[in-house]
């Protein structure tokens, strides 16, 4: 007699979880709660029952009815709810559709690309000083320790403007003598970013401007292995930190020692590809000592301080970067190279 | 400048690979650029940034061989054919090499040729085609006759350009059958080399380089000179004067006398077109490979050509400046007029060569001439340079070598050796001694080097022993005292200076040939400098982000524009530019006057592809100084702008929005608007406008705290139509950048977040049309006082039940109170002071009465 109640109990409620609406749940009311139900029916012939088994199976059953009629109320209360709630619609909405169009700007990828090498050398306790573009013969050659008529300066094509003396700075390297006479002989650590010009035909690989960051740390203990250090520093926070460098000799009138400093290849891993011409090595920079006659025109005793310096090509890193084959399309602005930054 | 292994080879004894021997040079400053692999296996190594190409030579089908006779070809002129011997058997060789026509149909040849001859099967370049195809000899008839085999040229064979006519080598190559690649393989380094490596722009100078780099020692050529002095000699010797010795501080002369014109010998002539230098005689080529082997360039005067012109047995030979106009005819048949500074070598009958860079036709060495005067000098390389570029001369290889500097010491050593070797391969003699005109003599350079300097400098201590070893490898002098070296640079260096700088010189020579990757990595240890910001930097970069963040593109353009360009704009301001001297091309010929200009090109540029544009950039314009005297240099201004330009749909094309609108002025007005509250600028004032670039009536004027900024509004329809912009209209904005980051405040502070609730009231205004928005919101604001927090304007309305030459403006008002919650009652006191102020000063009524 208590399994047929319990049985009746199973049945009841999942029947129960399965009436969708008002119709079905008085429906169901009938078959399990009305007096015709076979539960209300055991209640009212109890007598039939033995006596001392009367207050067991009475109780039984009485409680069977209380949970029925608790959990007809819940499912009645439940659907009214989701019948009147907006979830329950169904809207046929193509979720695959574009999204609404927003205008999203950009930086042009030389600031992005400027930005990054700021913030590494930021890091590092470098400063940016910025300096004019428009210089004389003076600051862009002959402080830095190339005078007229030497064959180094064949190493700069140069654009001259209508003044005599007055030329477009081939470099950033001016800044160095700038910073060095407005701080002098306090140390000095700074990076010297802008824009540069060389008298040159404008084809997939050269252009007539160009962004150069330079960098000078002058103090009394500057040391090229704090200059290896340095860049190496930078190299691993500019291409990854497994990325190796190594150094190689080079001349620039302004350093001595000088020194060119490749990376191994970032896209091959120093396998060799197509961008680093099979080498493994890019060359990402060039380096050295800061020249003792550049020290004195900058207002340093060269008995007493030293200093490095080091100058890069912003364009040529994001060329390198994001595979980027012609540097014509820095300055083109065609808008369909520049969103793809 | 190119270095064929194997001339290394006689002056130093190394067993290195080609790869490493590049690497070497590479990693000391003497960038290897290319190997180029004549014949030798090329390893496939990567150590450097050295590109290799080459022909690899089979050892079997590529061979030297010999030819016994040359016959007729039955049926062709120009063809023969070579009975040729190849250490195993006989073959016909078909060719039709010019060389050895000489030889056709006398039967067998005295002396066999000795050639290359690549077998059947061989790979070689075609000869017949530019450039370098790699072919396989293949068995053919031509003109009836069998062919599978070949004697090669040097083009055939990768060695140079030369399809002139087959190799004959000289009696000495080495037995029919031996491969070629044994005899002439090499490796040919083309070596970048830097202004302050002048001294190695020659055989020795390399080898003296990778003797150091390689601890071995090497073997510098012999220079003695044999003077026959027992000789009767028929010619008297020049007299040589130097009027300015500044300029020509060394001028040495030997006679060679009774020579021989003629090739010179095969082994030379491969080393000259290996180093990329045409044969053309034996003379001629010993000067060229001369210098090429020690750095002095030389020169040959036909002798007799001097005695006929002076007219007497001792011509005198005068170095000096050139008369005025004086002209001179040089080797490359061009007439020059001389400049006032050129500095000449001539006789009493006028100009015979521009000193040190160029003979003059005139005294040529021709096939006829018998007795050469030989010329070594040495000149000043910046008067030199200045030559150079003013007859522009930079072909010249002796022009290249002496503006690099040539020092006056190698001149007596390199004549001598010159002049031996004009007489043994031109069957000469010598009988006077060499001229040898020394005004200013060299003076050794004693440079004083402590060895802690090497320390402050590199950071690492190296063993005194390795800087003396290292220092003495490159042919200084070195003397120790305690901690101190002595340092005496050799004669061939002019690089090396003094005191701190000669220091520095030596230290680098130290470093380059210890080797850079001997030296270790560390981090700065030096007191880091006092840290500050850069606020002008920090200001433009914030402006850049946020036109970033409303939507705007950045561009960087060029700074470099033209007049013409820029006179698209129709600016009233055209003012002086900033012209370059020697522009690249006339649409890049000054400096630029206005940014906006440049960008609107860009934004011209983009809009074939674009349905939007919004570009804007931040660079500088170039304004030459009117009055010259304010500034000392004489330095144009260089002063940082703003442009931004929008043109097209506001949205592009979308499922959602088919029906985009162009976007108007109100489009660039919200950027300005949003610009200047993100950059916190609220002391700014906009009025209407007037300027030549934009449409009348649509353009405003910005000012910030007082001081101008610029216009922006609708670009003018004659300037979209001279940038030939579609049927959208464009608006632009031109502004002065210092005017947003003057404003810009360090600091800011923000309002606090209202406790009171807020009470909101629409009004609608009736005003005059020609009663501005920011006329009523001013008077609004000034008599709402602190209560009213907003104003915003959400309609404007014109009809007739307003009357025509009216509008009405409809405000909703924000009043809230910072120390209590308002009253209905305070609202309407508010309301009613705002409405009346409107009527005393604007004549506003409101509509709903």
């Amino acid at each position: 007699m208590l399994e047929s109640l319990d049985t009746i109990k199973t049945i009841a409620l999942s029947e129960l979880q399965k009436t969708s609406d008002m119709k079905t749940l008085r429906l169901w009311y009938s078959t399990h709660l009305s007096k015709s139900s076979q539960l209300i029916k055991s209640l009212r012939n109890l007598s039939n029952v033995a006596a001392k088994d009367r207050p067991t199976i009475g109780k039984h059953a009485n409680d069977i009815r209380k949970i029925l009629e608790q959990a007809y109320e819940d499912r009645t209360s439940y659907l009214n709810k989701s019948v009147e709630s907006p979830g329950h619609k169904h809207i046929a909405l193509d979720v695959t559709l574009p999204g609404r169009s927003l205008n999203r700007g950009r930086l042009h990828i030389a600031t992005q690309t400027l930005r990054r090498i700021y913030t590494i050398w930021a890091d590092m306790g470098f400063q940016i000083y910025r300096s004019r573009e428009i210089e004389t013969d003076e600051l862009n050659f002959e402080l830095l320790n190339i005078p007229l008529h030497h064959p180094a300066r064949d190493m700069w094509d140069t654009f001259h403007t209508n003044s005599p003396g007055v030329i477009l700075r081939t470099h950033t390297s001016p800044g160095q003598i700038h910073a060095m006479q407005a701080n002098a002989p306090d140390p000095i650590r700074v990076i010297l970013p802008g824009m540069c010009y060389r008298y040159e035909q404008i084809t997939a690989r050269s252009e007539i401007q160009f962004n150069q960051v330079e960098g000078l740390a002058i103090g009394t203990n500057i040391r090229f292995t704090d200059l290896k250090g340095t860049l190496s520093d930078f190299a691993r926070r500019m291409f990854g930190t497994s990325t190796r460098t190594r150094f190689r000799a080079s001349h620039f009138p302004f350093t001595e020692p000088s020194a060119e400093m490749d990376i191994e290849c970032f896209l091959c891993s120093g396998e060799g590809c197509r961008v680093c011409k099979k080498t493994g090595w890019l060359e990402i920079l060039g380096c050295g000592m800061v020249h003792p006659a550049v020290l004195t025109n900058g207002g340093y005793e060269p008995k007493k301080y030293t200093g490095f310096a080091f100058g890069m090509g912003p364009e040529r890193i994001a060329m390198l970067k994001y595979g980027i084959d012609d540097i014509r399309h820095f300055w083109g602005n065609d808008l369909r190279f520049l969103e793809q930054f | 400048m190119k270095v064929p292994l194997s001339w290394l080879k006689d002056y130093i004894e190394i067993d290195l690979d080609p790869h490493e021997i590049a690497r070497l040079l590479t990693f000391a400053g003497l960038e290897v650029e290319s190997i180029n692999f004549i014949g030798l296996p090329q390893s496939n190594q990567r150590q450097n940034q050295t590109s290799i190409y080459g022909l690899e030579w089979d050892r079997n089908d590529i061979i030297v061989a010999d030819i016994t006779k040359v016959e007729h070809h039955p049926n062709a002129d120009r063809l023969v054919l070579a009975q040729l011997y190849d250490g195993e058997q006989t073959h016909t060789v078909l060719t039709g090499a010019p060389n050895l026509f000489q030889y056709k149909d006398q039967g067998k040849l005295p002396q066999p040729l000795k050639v290359a001859y690549a077998r059947e099967g061989a790979h070689l370049y075609d000869g017949h085609n530019s450039g370098q195809e790699l072919i396989r000899i293949k068995r053919k008839k031509i003109r009836g006759i069998e062919s599978y085999s070949m004697a090669c040229s040097e083009k055939e064979l990768g060695i140079s350009d030369e399809h002139e006519g087959i190799i004959v080598f000289d009696s000495e190559a080495p037995i029919a059958g031996t491969p070629l690649v044994d005899y002439i393989g090499d490796a040919v380094f083309d070596i970048a080399i830097t202004p302050n490596m002048a001294r190695n722009l020659n055989v020795v100078g390399i080898a003296r380089e990778l003797g150091a780099l390689t601890k071995t020692p090497i073997h510098p050529p012999k220079t003695n000179i044999t003077i026959a002095k027992s000789m009767q000699s028929a010619l008297e010797m020049p007299k040589i004067e130097i009027d300015e010795s500044e300029l020509n501080p060394r001028f040495t002369a030997t006679l060679i006398e009774d020579i021989q014109i003629k090739p010179s010998p095969y082994w030379m002539q491969l080393r000259l077109r290996m180093s990329g230098m045409r044969p053309i005689n034996n003379v001629v080529d010993i000067t060229n490979y001369v210098m090429l082997e020690m750095g002095q360039p030389l020169h040959a005067f036909d002798y007799d050509v001097l005695r006929a012109r002076s007219k007497t047995k001792a011509p005198v030979i005068t170095t000096r400046l050139p008369n005025s106009g004086e002209k001179i005819m040089t080797l490359d048949g061009i007439h020059r007029t001389l400049d006032n500074f050129t500095i000449l070598v001539a006789d009493n009958a006028g100009a015979l060569s521009i000193g040190g860079i160029m003979g003059g036709s005139n005294s040529e060495v021709s096939d006829n001439t018998k007795n050469v005067l030989l010329e070594a000098a040495s000149w000043d390389l910046i008067n030199i340079r200045q030559t150079v570029i003013s007859q522009q001369l930079q072909s010249s290889q002796a022009g290249y070598r002496f503006s690099r500097g040539v020092s006056p010491e190698i001149a007596a050593r390199s004549n001598y050796r010159a002049a031996e070797m004009i007489r043994l391969f031109g069957n000469g003699t010598i009988a006077h001694a060499t001229i040898d005109k020394y005004p200013r003599h060299y003076v050794p350079n004693t440079v004083k080097l402590r060895l802690s300097e090497i320390q402050r400098s590199l950071g690492i201590d190296i063993p005194a022993d390795e800087v003396i070893s290292i220092l003495l490898a490159l042919d200084f002098s070195v003397e120790k005292q305690q901690n101190v070296l002595h340092v005496t640079a050799p004669d061939h260096r002019l690089d090396i200076g003094v005191d701190e700088i000669g220091t520095a010189d030596i230290i680098e020579e130290v470093a380059r040939i210890w080797g850079f990757e001997n030296i270790p990595e560390t981090q700065i240890s030096d007191l880091m400098p006092r840290q500050k910001n850069n606020t002008l930097l920090e200001k433009e970069e914030r402006i850049r982000d946020i036109l970033v963040n409303l939507g705007l593109q950045e561009v960087i353009t060029y700074r470099i524009a033209s007049p013409e360009n820029e006179q698209l704009l129709h600016d009233s301001e055209n003012g002086p530019y900033v012209h370059l001297a020697n522009p690249i091309t006339p649409e890049r010929s000054v400096m630029r006057r206005s940014l906006l200009s440049s960008v609107l090109e860009c934004a011209r540029n983009n809009s074939r592809f674009q349905q939007r544009i919004a570009l804007f950039e931040v660079g500088p314009v170039y304004l030459p100084l009117l009055s010259s005297s304010e500034n000392q240099s004489n330095l144009p201004t260089e002063s940082q702008r703003l442009s931004v330009v929008l043109s097209g749909k506001r949205v592009s094309l979308s499922w959602a929005n088919n029906q985009s609108d162009s976007m108007d002025y109100f489009d660039i007005k919200g950027i300005i608007d949003e610009l200047l509250r993100a950059a916190h600028i609220s002391d700014y004032t906009v009025e209407s406008g007037n300027h030549p670039s934009f449409q009348p009536g649509a353009v405003a004027t910005l000012a910030i705290h007082g001081s101008q900024a610029g216009s922006f509004g609708v670009l003018h329809p004659d300037v979209a139509l001279n940038y030939d912009f579609g049927e959208h209209p464009t608006l632009a904005a031109d502004f002065d950048l210092t005017t947003f980051t003057n404003a810009m405040p360090n600091h800011y502070t923000i309002n606090p977040i209202p406790r009171f609730p807020a009470i909101i009231e629409d009004i609608a205004l009736i005003v005059d049309n020609q009663i501005n928005n920011a006329e009523v919101v001013k008077s609004i604001i000034k008599s709402g006082g602190a209560t009213l927090t907003n104003v915003q304007l959400f309609d404007i309305f014109r009809g007739e039940q307003i009357g025509t030459d009216k509008k009405s403006l409809a405000y909703r008002l924000t009043y809230q109170s910072e120390v209590k919650t308002l009253t209905d009652k305070d609202a309407a006191k508010l309301r009613t002071k705002i409405v009346k102020a409107l009527q005393k000063e604007l004549g506003a009524q409101l509509r709903s009465e």
